[in-house]
């Protein structure tokens, strides 16, 4: 029933010659729907584990399954196809693509990635910038919009071909933090919406509290997972 | 698709002063071969046009062997009349063939009674000949280029060193090919201008005369000169004609005849050969430039946008999908060049023509360089920088395509 599951899930990077464990055997599951962040300090794995999830790289050793799918026996041809059918990305630097307005950055992924016919693209889109509050903006480019405007764009991007999961790395570390807030409360409005998975990760203490359910990774292992209620909101 | 190319030139406009850079690159490379060809082309077909419009015509037939020894202007190499016959009847056939003349080219003594000295003589229908070469009556600087009997045009240097004029009287002497010696009185009917090449410092006689002058007895033919309808035709031509010419055998299985184009038969082919070296070189050189030019830009681009790369590819773009965008974006920069060269170039190629540029080819002065837009070679130019864009922007569109999206995300 898991959407996520991991089993003695280990990535080891090669330095010149010395071993970087950078995920020491990790166990875990997550459901679908579920609002999860991956929380430790610095270098403790968590864009590493990010990676792994998302199909970005393959695991050392274990098992990740994602979506029923053992991501870590995916090629690069069909890594690239599962990423676009199932997963979307919100990235801590936002990373939307300089030359494409807001509409067509939303648009890329039912362009190029899952085509889709125009009127329909057209119906999704305009109900995500409606969404994400960014409809009077649809025209400008990336490096017309503030910081907390280009992040709500990565997240309709993300969210635009209806994955099942959603992943974020840092996604609010370049961000103020009364937008950081905004843009988790928009993650979550949008998940109760779609039903879609998300899972972000931070080392910021005042948002970790929007999670719901909370795993601590520390030195490249799992040292603490909580489930909190959605009651603790400020 | 269409989204690939509207990318493709989004991000060409991104990185405007590189682009532009680029795009004058190539086209100053195109503008460049354009002209030169053009340039070169107009000059060569001006040439080749006088040296086979002035004597040489476009194809000659000869007896077998007589070229190699056309220097000594033999007399038992001719055609018989028979063969003349048959050769005739081929050129008929051939639908390719506008006109044809018989001449014989002979060797001689001319004499003013004062002076002796040796000249080379083509004797010739004057019909055929005028059709065949049709730049000869032009030639004739003095007196009347309607050659009559017993009239012989004496060539400009000749008439120079003998002092001749229209109107004196002078006799030639020729040896037959029986070794006995023979003279005849003639009229001189014009003088007639030198021509680069070989031929071009020949008298012209009539046939009749030449075959009283040399007791020629049934007559014979030394050489017939070809005209086609369309010189750019040349080479099929030549072909069906050697091939028909190849048939007439000897009763002993030799060939009768041989052909040859004007190429064989004049110096000025390997100057031709040597411009057309020299465009392939200008080819070469351009498409070293766009080659290398491309690349350039491409491995800047791939290489500055590394993370935007990172970013498609781990939102779900295939690799094939990212080579593509990058070939794109070569070829984008590539097409840009080529409009703006091939433009510029007519542009060029017209102000050439209005220049009035003139050049002198052998004695004559005064050729006007009209270089003209020939739409197969700007194509052909036009579809090399495209596919060389492309080639180019193949290797960084590759490794654009290879990035593991974990290490393009993370670079800066
Ligand atoms: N490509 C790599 N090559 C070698 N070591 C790496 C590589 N990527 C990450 N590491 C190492 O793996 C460990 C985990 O790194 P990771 O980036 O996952 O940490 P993080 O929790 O995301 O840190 P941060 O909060 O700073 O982003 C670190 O020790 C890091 O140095
Ligand atoms: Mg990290």
């Amino acid at each position: 029933m898991s959407i996520i599951s991991g089993k003695d899930l280990k990535k080891y990077y090669l330095a010149g010659e010395t071993k970087v464990e950078a995920l020491k055997g990790l166990n875990f599951t997550l459901d679908p729907g579920d609002f999860a962040a991956f929380v430790g300090p610095s270098g403790s794995g968590k864009t590493t584990l990010l990676s792994l999830i998302g199909c970005l790289d393959k695991p050392t050793g274990g098992v990740l399954e994602v979506c029923g799918t053992d991501v870590g026996k995916l090629d690069r041809k069909a890594g690239a196809r599962f990423r676009g059918e199932h997963i979307g990305f919100v990235f801590q630097d936002f990373n939307l693509i300089p030359v494409l307005t807001v509409y067509e950055n939303i648009e890329y992924p039912l362009m190029i990635v899952n085509p889709l016919p125009e009127n329909e693209r057209r119906k999704r889109i305009m109900a995500l910038l409606e969404e994400v509050g960014m409809t009077d903006q649809q025209h400008k480019y990336p490096d017309q919009l503030s910081g907390g405007q280009k992040q709500r764009v990565a997240v309709a991007r993300a969210l635009v071909t209806r994955p099942k999961l959603v992943l974020a790395d840092e996604p609010t570390a370049n961000l103020d933090h009364k937008t950081a807030y905004m843009i988790l409360e928009l993650m979550k409005k949008m998940r109760a919406e779609t039903g879609t998975t998300f899972i972000f990760s931070t080392h910021d203490q005042k948002i970790i509290g929007e999670a719901e359910r909370i795993f601590t990774l520390e030195d490249g292992e799992l040292t603490g997972t909580s489930r909190t209620g959605d009651n603790n909101n400020a | 698709m269409l989204k690939i190319f509207k990318m493709a030139v989004r991000n060409t406009h991104r990185y405007a002063r590189r682009s532009l850079l680029i795009v004058s690159l190539i086209a100053v490379g195109v503008i460049f071969v354009q002209v030169y060809m053009a340039a070169t082309n107009s000059y060569k077909t001006l040439i080749i046009s006088q040296i086979t419009d002035s004597m040489l015509g476009h194809l000659q037939m000869h007896k077998k062997g007589y070229l190699v020894s056309v220097e000594n202007v033999p007399l038992n190499m001719n055609l018989t009349t028979e063969q003349t016959a048959r050769a005739e009847a081929i050129l008929k056939a051939n639908p390719m063939v506008e006109s044809y003349s018989t001449r014989i080219k002979l060797g001689g003594m001319i004499s003013n009674f004062a002076e002796t000295t040796n000249i080379r003589l083509a004797a010739i229908d004057p019909k055929k000949e005028f059709k065949t070469a049709p730049l000869l009556p032009s030639r004739v600087l003095e007196g009347n280029n309607n050659l009559k009997a017993d009239e012989v045009l004496v060539p400009e240097l000749l008439a120079k060193g003998m002092k001749l004029k229209t109107g004196d009287t002078v006799v030639l002497v020729a040896t037959n090919k029986d070794g006995s010696v023979n003279g005849k009185q003639f009229t001189v009917g014009g003088i007639i201008e030198t021509a680069p090449g070989p031929g071009g410092r020949d008298g012209y006689i009539l046939l009749a005369d030449a075959m009283e002058l040399l007791r020629m007895d049934p007559p014979e033919i030394s050489e017939i000169a070809v005209h086609l309808k369309d010189f750019g035709k040349l080479d099929t031509a030549f072909n069906a004609l050697a091939k028909a010419f190849m048939q007439e055998k000897t009763k002993d299985g030799k060939p009768v005849f041989e052909i040859h184009t004007w190429e064989k038969l004049s110096p000025f082919a390997s100057i031709a050969k040597m411009i057309d070296m020299m465009t392939l070189l200008v080819k070469i050189m351009l498409v070293a430039i766009v080659l290398i030019g491309i690349m350039n830009v491409m491995i800047m681009s791939v290489y500055e946008r590394t993370r935007e790369i990172g970013t498609i590819a781990a939102i779900g773009t295939q690799p094939n999908t990212i080579l593509a965008m990058f070939m794109a974006e070569g070829l984008c920069l590539g097409l840009a060049g080529v409009i703006a060269g091939n433009i510029i170039s007519v542009v060029v190629i017209y102000g050439v023509r209005l220049l009035h540029i003139t050049f002198s080819f052998g004695m004559r002065e005064g050729f006007i360089l009209t270089p003209s837009v020939n739409p197969l070679d700007f194509s052909i130019i036009s579809a090399i920088v495209l596919a060389v864009a492309v080639f180019g922007s193949l290797q960084p569109a590759w490794k654009a395509s290879r990035l593991e999206p974990v290490k393009a995300l993370k670079s800066i």
